[in-house]
């Protein structure tokens, strides 16, 4: 394979070569110019949109191929020619070296900034250039922020991101499943704009009142908004065409599933905002490429790491991003590595560069959020009972918090043991018998959530009834690996197991009480295991991970986390499992701890370090997101429901009466980004074929394709990237996971309308006759979108009145598909 | 080495026929000109290698007589194909469970055992040779066609012979291959799959379109549809041939010298042979397995009405002659079309919701109405003309159609379906569906359900028996009726709940419903309809339905039966195979310490896992310095180097990888395929090694010492674990914890 990529390299930069002057003549200079300089001298400024639709030259491109052909991203090219590579300029020999670097001294030299341009005309492109990007800003602006109030009540999600931001305000200490940075903004956001943390965000439909919401919400339309200049600036960049760009930005502004998402105190935009920001500073720096540590450079790299971390931080699902820089990284670094011209000390910097600002600083940035995160959450709430005994002792409030008990388990103690999974509880028993016919009648033994005096065991040794509390005794210690016994301190029953089958779990043996008053048989004998040994063979309250291994059938207490029937009180089955695979259901840790005879130790010695809380938290979050598992009937949304936009979601609102907003993509723009990815596909491979096969294309089609395939195949990896991972998760999926990929296919269609047109404007020699049809073709779907989004618009700004079938709704005649649910 | 050159002779005729006018026309000068000859030329390696693995494999076949391990799984599956009995089976499509039953069909067997218990007596009448003799001889040719591989992937007969030596003597393998168990089934297949690619790639070169080139490429899909079809990841295999395949036609493509015609005459060969014909050929599997299981059997309640009704006996026997029109007047059973968690029938009874829930709502008190996943007298309803009294069906039946309204009568009670905005006991956010009681309370009855049928082909269709897929939407409250699968507590005999769903308007198969029972009603009177209701539904034509429409369904159903996912004594994780870190017990003889597990040689598998990592870094070296424009190895060893890792190391990759994302309970067995291709990687990295980077010949020569040394602690390892592969010897008490090596080992010690 690599041969053949090589090959192709060399068959192209040969095939490429003799072509060049081919690739000069016939473009008239000024739209060389144009690309290159700000300024456009030959044109008149009346003539200035056409002549930016007509468009930036596509020779250019094709010179930059051939000037660094190891550069995959931004087949456009260079910045303006003031930024091309100084070195290259001024060695000729060693540019000449490689095919096709001649060409770059003599473009460098051609393109060189010091040729005279109309300054006035120069100022007059720039500030179109400018105005353009402020219209677009100013639209999305106007788009996101009207009727951002509306509806005053809690919409969807909200009512969980608003909470936690509330959270924050208030320094309670709550768990979520995603990592914290964008809760925190939301929370800082709420903050500064006066909200008071007081409002409880209980269920989605309640009224806000008087309580400050606007603030959270416009952070959120803030960061929204700002998708689609970003959108705006990475089309630009990577395809140079100013219609492509635009086309983006109607896709995106004119999308109403863009803009619900975006009105609302939601996770999503802050995400989408990083994912975007990332990859305009990727391509950014991709385009400084010529000029490597130069301070655009830097700025760019560090900057694309600073919003690798802000994604990362809001959603796991920001690693999609990290992955595809990293792998433009990748092989941003393997082109760098095949050019001989650089040396290895010259490689090393690069590689050192990369390293620090795209694997160190996001890192440092990603944990100085959960440093943060910790330091403001202080208080119990309540997320307390997710996290870790030793965890919980951080938070005031807790129970465990400044509390002090002995340090090192000893006969005779009073203890509760928990156990490690989340949400399973103490083991406990009760004055309660198993029912006739589930194994032996026998007193049960559960877990159980809450605090309890059926919590309580004594630890005894296996072999002597002496009393160990006896002040005559000396003390002594647990140890790893001892017999013991534990005895039920209300019933003064022994923990006990043996060969019937378990209640619920039917391969797992029961456990009971047995005895009278702590004396019972052989099958009372508990073995006591360490699994973290490194505190030692004594055994630590809260920080001790232990096992328990009956003796006699060598299998381990565990819960297998089912619910009793009634009989048990609903609360959690507790099994021995001959099955010795470490589970977490099967470790149990040491949570109070009495014994008059052990001096109390202050808890606060046995808090974890900031690398554990950041790898139990992290633990936690994981477990979470893999617990998020459909249930059975469950109608949840199916990855390929996603880009056909099969089905919306209520954000607000049932009936006719209430106040709807659904979200649900504008099906003009969707359905037109379906048929753009099989377009692409289509036309990428037939370009790619056509340079396999060593077709000869013409300059100007050459320059296209090579947009097409570079930087459109940058967008196509986006959306893939962001899109098909989802197929592979386990957990409950819901259609707002898609908008990220939205993005990506949005940039696609616009970038390859705008390519196909040209082509098609191409194909008709005539020039006025091609200018037009490129023109109309943008203009169409310009208006075509801006059309729909008139029609679709109440599905995003809300509506109140008749549901869709009535020809009095504001959406009649526009429930297209039956399961669009307005 | 006379075979390659009398290949020669024949390869210059024919490149002298390639320019002379015709091929045939060589070929018939060629008779005229030349005594018909017949050379014979055999490789004595690979017919002393075939013996070898097959004396392996086939020693002893028929012990141990007794049921091993999976066999107990398989086993029945044999003897449903034995007795045409349907079955569904989610572990993997039929190809597998048909070769294993083509070994008992062959044997004489006739399906009559009990597969009840690992370590049962087979009786007399089961043939355990022939049983087990199909993936004795796939695993026995696998060593042969280890050496082909090596081969034909361009290193030397030394080489070969060692890959195919690993191959003979990896313990994990023979077990194995020894038992009535798939794996070696697949890693044939996969081997195979691979060997043909290679040959048709190697012809490639030479002689393209010639009917050898035809013959592999041909085998190559077949192969691997066959190992797709024996286990789903034999996917992985197929998709790495794929891959390979698309990098290859990508260089035809970009092959110059080749016309544009000539071109796409390749590419459509290829798509023809690697991507239509195995869909064929999978397709055949299910059309065979369909054509062979044609009766009724304990799966059917999984499959839909309309697939139970093309089986024999079961419910075709229920539903034949049934009318296929439903009329107003009809008496049907109604089945769910989602079947989760468990198939069932709309139904209701004496019985009414309590007054007040344990969590203290109230409920309408009026009859309950559930699903229930058993036939009963009490799953029947008539469906009524809203408009007219009549329970009967008139003269000509008035059928009814998509759109119509209807009120649904409950056969026993004769009340009528209803739902009302009343929250329904388990799912508050639907509505209760009630069989409607007046306790004249205003609460009046809202009985009348709007008949939407989903597969209609146009609007005036009419409600069919079976075929239609229907909903039931309240005409009040456009509610839709809805099987929410939760079980009920004892008050409603933990049947399942049903609801009226308000909020969903898309689609899903929980509210969909289809008519599986179904006759003309006749009495108007209740005594006379409850002793119609309880007699049978009559008989006579059978509905068929197409082979494409059974398959598409069986697949679906098999990809997402759900296997409770039970905890096993001996599942491992993906990270315990590597180094073999775990095993497992197969069989025990019932007296001694004979026994017989799965257990790898250690001396290969933790080389093999060496030399893949040695490959890695190694290919990733090489691949830098490439770069850099310097180059280690000459052209052409350097493609051999990365076809041979791109298979063997990929296989690997692909076959192991993927286990990590999988949910399912995972075994050491898993790892077989993926342990096959990394061993052919072993003498491919050792044959590297002494010919490239030992730089001396005395550097070389003790490599090779070292090599010797090495293969020869292999075999020591090979035999020492003999006894635990073949399970015929009993080993004492000490000789078994002297083959402990690892803590992990799970090995069988009785205590007397």
């Amino acid at each position: 394979m690599l041969c053949a990529t090589s090959r192709l390299l060399a068959a192209r930069a040969a095939s490429a070569l003799p072509a060049h002057p081919r690739g000069r003549g016939p473009v008239p200079r000024s739209r060389r110019r144009e690309l290159h300089f700000p300024g456009h001298p030959e044109l008149p400024p009346g003539d200035l949109l056409a002549g930016r639709f007509a468009g930036p030259s596509v020779s250019t491109g094709r010179r930059a191929i051939l000037r660094r052909g190891r550069m995959p991203p931004a087949a456009g090219g260079g910045l303006a020619g003031s930024e091309l590579r100084p070195r290259r300029g001024r060695c000729g020999s060693q540019a000449a070296r490689a095919a096709g670097r001649d060409v770059a001294t003599e473009t460098a030299t051609a393109r060189s900034p010091k040729r005279p341009a109309p300054p006035s005309s120069r100022r007059f492109e720039a500030a179109g250039r400018w105005a353009l990007l402020a219209l677009v800003t100013l639209t999305s602006f106007a788009t996101r922020f009207h009727r951002l109030d509306q509806p005053p009540h809690i919409c969807w999600d909200e009512t969980h991101f608003g909470k936690m931001g509330s959270y924050y305000i208030n320094r309670t200490f709550f768990f979520d499943v995603h990592p914290p940075l964008g809760k925190m903004l939301i929370g800082l956001a709420g903050y500064l704009s006066g909200y008071d943390g007081t409002f409880l965000f209980q269920k989605p439909g309640d009224n806000y009142e008087h309580h400050s919401y606007m603030g959270m919400r416009g952070f959120c339309a803030f960061l929204g908004s700002m998708l689609i200049p970003l959108a705006y600036l990475t089309v630009l960049e990577l395809s140079r065409s100013l219609p492509a760009a635009l086309l983006t930005a109607a896709l995106l502004t004119f999308d109403t599933g863009c803009l619900t998402l975006s009105q609302y105190i939601l996770l999503d935009p802050i995400l989408m905002f990083f994912i975007m920001a990332a990859m305009l500073s990727m391509v950014k720096y991709n385009s400084c490429a010529n000029r490597p540590f130069s301070a655009p450079w830097w700025f760019w790299l560090s900057l694309t790491g600073v919003n690798l971390a802000g994604a990362l931080g809001v959603k796991f699902v920001g690693l999609f991003i990290i992955l595809q820089v990293g792998w433009n990284t990748l092989s941003d670094l393997w082109h760098l590595f095949g050019d001989l011209s650089l040396s290895m000390v010259t490689l090393g910097k690069h590689l050192t560069a990369r390293i620090l600002c795209l694997i160190v600083l996001p890192l440092a940035l990603y944990i100085a959020t959960y440093a943060v995160h910790f330091m403001v959450l202080n208080k119990s709430g309540p997320g307390d009972g997710f996290f870790s005994s030793a965890f919980q002792a951080r938070l005031s409030g807790n129970n465990l918090h400044n509390a002090s008990i002995p340090e090192h388990l000893a006969y005779g103690s009073v203890i509760t043991v928990k156990n490690l999974r989340m949400a399973i509880g103490y083991l406990h028993s009760h004055r309660h018998f198993y029912p006739e016919g589930v194994g032996a009648r026998q007193q049960q033994v559960t877990t159980y959530l809450h605090k309890d005096y059926n919590n309580l065991w004594i630890i005894k040794k296996h072999n002597s009834n002496s009393d160990p509390l006896d002040p005559s005794h000396p003390v002594e210690f647990v140890r790893h690996g001892d017999i013991i016994r534990l005895e039920h301190k209300e019933t003064s029953r022994n923990l006990h197991s043996h060969y019937h089958e378990a209640p619920l779990t039917r391969k797992h043996y029961q456990v009971t009480g047995y005895g009278i008053n702590g004396s019972g048989d052989s099958n009372d004998f508990w073995r006591i295991e360490v699994i973290n040994r490194k505190f030692g063979n004594r055994i630590k309250v809260l920080r001790s991970r232990i096992r328990l291994i009956h003796l006699v059938t060598g299998c381990v207490l565990g819960s297998s986390g089912k619910v009793l029937p009634k009989w048990g009180w609903e609360q959690l089955e507790v099994t021995c499992t001959p099955y010795l695979k470490e589970t977490l259901s099967s470790i149990w840790n040491v949570e109070d701890h009495i014994n008059p005879k052990l001096p109390n130790i202050s808890l606060e010695v046995l808090q974890p370090s900031f690398p554990e809380i950041m790898l139990e938290s992290h633990l936690v979050m994981i477990r979470g997101n893999n617990g998020l598992k459909p249930k059975d009937n469950e109608f949840t949304s199916k990855p390929w429901h996603w880009p056909i936009n099969f089905q919306g979601l209520r954000f607000s609102g049932v009936n006719d009466t209430d106040f709807r907003v659904y979200l649900l993509g504008n099906p003009v723009i969707w359905w037109l980004n379906l048929l753009s990815i099989a377009l692409y596909v289509l036309s990428a491979s037939i370009f790619a074929v056509a340079v396999q096969r060593g077709v000869h294309l013409p300059v100007k089609v050459e320059g296209l394709s090579q947009v097409l395939l570079r930087g459109g195949g940058q967008l196509l990896f986006g959306w893939m990237m962001h899109y098909f991972p989802f197929f592979l998760m386990g957990r409950v999926l819901y259609f707002h996971h898609y908008f990220p990929a939205m993005l990506f296919s949005s940039m696609l269609t616009g970038l390859l309308w705008d390519t196909l047109l040209r082509l098609c404007a191409w194909s008709l020699a005539s020039y006025p006759l091609a200018r037009c049809v490129h023109v109309l073709g943008i203009l169409t779907l310009l208006l075509g979108t801006a059309y729909s989004f008139y029609l679709f618009h109440p599905l995003a700004y809300g509506m109140v009145g008749p549901l869709a079938q009535d020809p009095r709704s504001p959406m009649a005649g526009l429930r297209w598909l039956e399961s669009w649910d307005f | 080495m006379g075979r390659r050159s009398s290949r020669r002779e024949l390869f210059l005729c024919f490149s002298r026929a390639s320019s002379s006018p015709g091929l045939l026309f060589c070929k018939m000068l060629g008779f005229l000109q030349h005594p018909v000859m017949v050379t014979a030329e055999v490789n004595l390696n690979m017919v002393a290698l075939t013996a070898m693995g097959l004396l392996s494999r086939l020693w002893q076949l028929a012990y141990p007589r007794a049921v091993v391990f999976d066999e107990v799984y398989y086993g029945q599956y044999i003897s449903f194909y034995m007795k045409r009995i349907f079955f569904l089976d989610g572990s993997g499509p039929p190809f597998g469970h048909m070769l294993l039953a083509l070994g008992g069909y062959l044997g004489g067997f006739d399906g009559n055992f009990l597969w009840n218990r690992i370590g049962a007596e087979y009786s007399s009448n089961v043939p355990v040779w022939s049983l087990r003799l199909l993936p004795a001889l796939s695993g026995a040719l696998s060593v042969p066609m280890a050496y082909e591989i090596v081969r034909e992937l361009g290193f030397s007969h030394c080489a070969a012979t060692g890959a195919a030596l690993l191959v003979l003597i990896e313990n994990a393998l023979i077990t194995q291959s020894r038992l009535m168990l798939l794996e070696s089934v697949l890693i044939f297949f996969n081997l195979l799959a691979v060997l043909s690619y290679l040959k048709f790639s190697n012809s490639q070169k030479h002689r393209p379109f010639s009917p050898r080139w035809w013959f592999w490429l041909v085998l190559t899909g077949v192969a691997c549809s066959c190992a797709v079809g024996i286990k789903y990841v034999g996917v992985f295999t197929y998709l790495l041939v794929l891959g390979v395949a698309a990098v290859h036609a990508w260089h035809v493509i970009g092959d110059q010298t080749l016309s544009n015609v000539r071109v796409l005459c390749h590419l459509l060969a290829r798509a023809a042979a690697l991507v239509v014909l195995p869909i064929l050929v999978y397709l055949l599997f299910f059309y065979i397995h369909l054509l062979l299981l044609y009766r009724s059997g304990p799966h059917d309640q999984i499959m839909s009405s309309a697939f139970q009704a093309s089986l024999e006996g079961g419910l075709a026997r229920v539903t034949q002659g049934q009318p296929l029109e439903v009329a107003f007047g009809s008496q049907v059973t109604l089945k769910n079309v989602f079947g989760q968690p468990v198939p069932c029938w709309l139904h209701s009874h004496q019985s009414t919701y309590p007054m007040i829930y344990e969590n203290g709502r109230g409920s309408s008190h009026q009859q309950q109405v559930t699903c229930y996943p058993f036939k009963d007298v009490n799953n029947w309803w008539i469906v009524k003309d809203p408009g007219r009294h009549q329970l009967v069906v008139n003269n000509p039946p008035r059928p009814v159609r998509h759109g119509d309204v209807v009120q649904l009568v409950h056969g026993m009670t004769t009340r009528l379906l209803n739902t009302h905005d009343v929250a329904a006991p388990l799912s508050p956010h639907a509505q209760e569906v009630s069989c409607y009681v007046d306790y004249n309370i205003s609460m009046p009855p809202q009985n009348l359900w709007r008949l939407d049928i989903v597969n209609r082909e146009s609007d005036t269709d009419v409600w069919k028996t079976i075929l239609s897929e229907v909903r039931f939407v309240h005409v009040n409250t456009s509610a839709i009726l809805k099987l929410s699968g939760v079980p009920l507590p004892d008050w409603g005999f933990r049947q399942l709940e049903v609801v009226g769903e308000k909020l969903f308007r898309g689609y899903h198969e929980s509210t969909v419903w289809n008519v599986e029972e179904h006759r003309y009603g006749r009495s108007q009177e209740q005594k006379e309809r409850e002793l119609e209701l309880h007699s049978p539904t009559q008989v006579d034509i059978s509905r068929n339905l197409s082979f494409m429409a059974r398959f598409s369904e069986l697949q679906w159903r098999m990809l997402t039966v759900r296997s409770d996912d039970s905890e096993h004594k001996y599942s491992s994780t993906p990270l315990d195979w590597v180094m073999l870190d775990t095993n497992i017990a197969y069989w025990l003889h019932p007296r001694t310490s004979a026994q017989i597990h799965l257990l790898g040689n250690v001396v290969i598998w933790a080389s093999a896992s060496l030399a893949t990592l040695a490959y890695a870094l190694l290919f990733v070296w090489y691949l830098l310095r490439r770069r850099r424009r310097v180059c280690d190895l000459p052209e052409d060893c350097w493609l051999r180097w990365v076809l041979a890792g791109a298979l063997c190391a990929g296989g690997w990759a692909v076959n192991y990888l993927p286990f990590f994302l999988m949910e399912k309970t995972l075994f050491l067995y898993h790892y077989l395929p993926a342990l096959t291709f990394q061993i052919l990687l072993l003498p491919v990295v050792l044959e590297h090694v002494s010919d490239h980077l030992c730089r001396s010949q005395l550097q070389r020569s003790l490599f090779t010492a070292l090599v010797v040394a090495w293969f020869t602690s292999a075999c020591h390892v090979s035999n020492m674990l003999r006894p635990l592969t073949y399970g015929d010897r009993p080993l004492s008490p000490n000789e078994l914890k002297a083959l402990r090596w690892k803590d992990s080992w799970d090995i069988l010690i009785r205590r007397y």
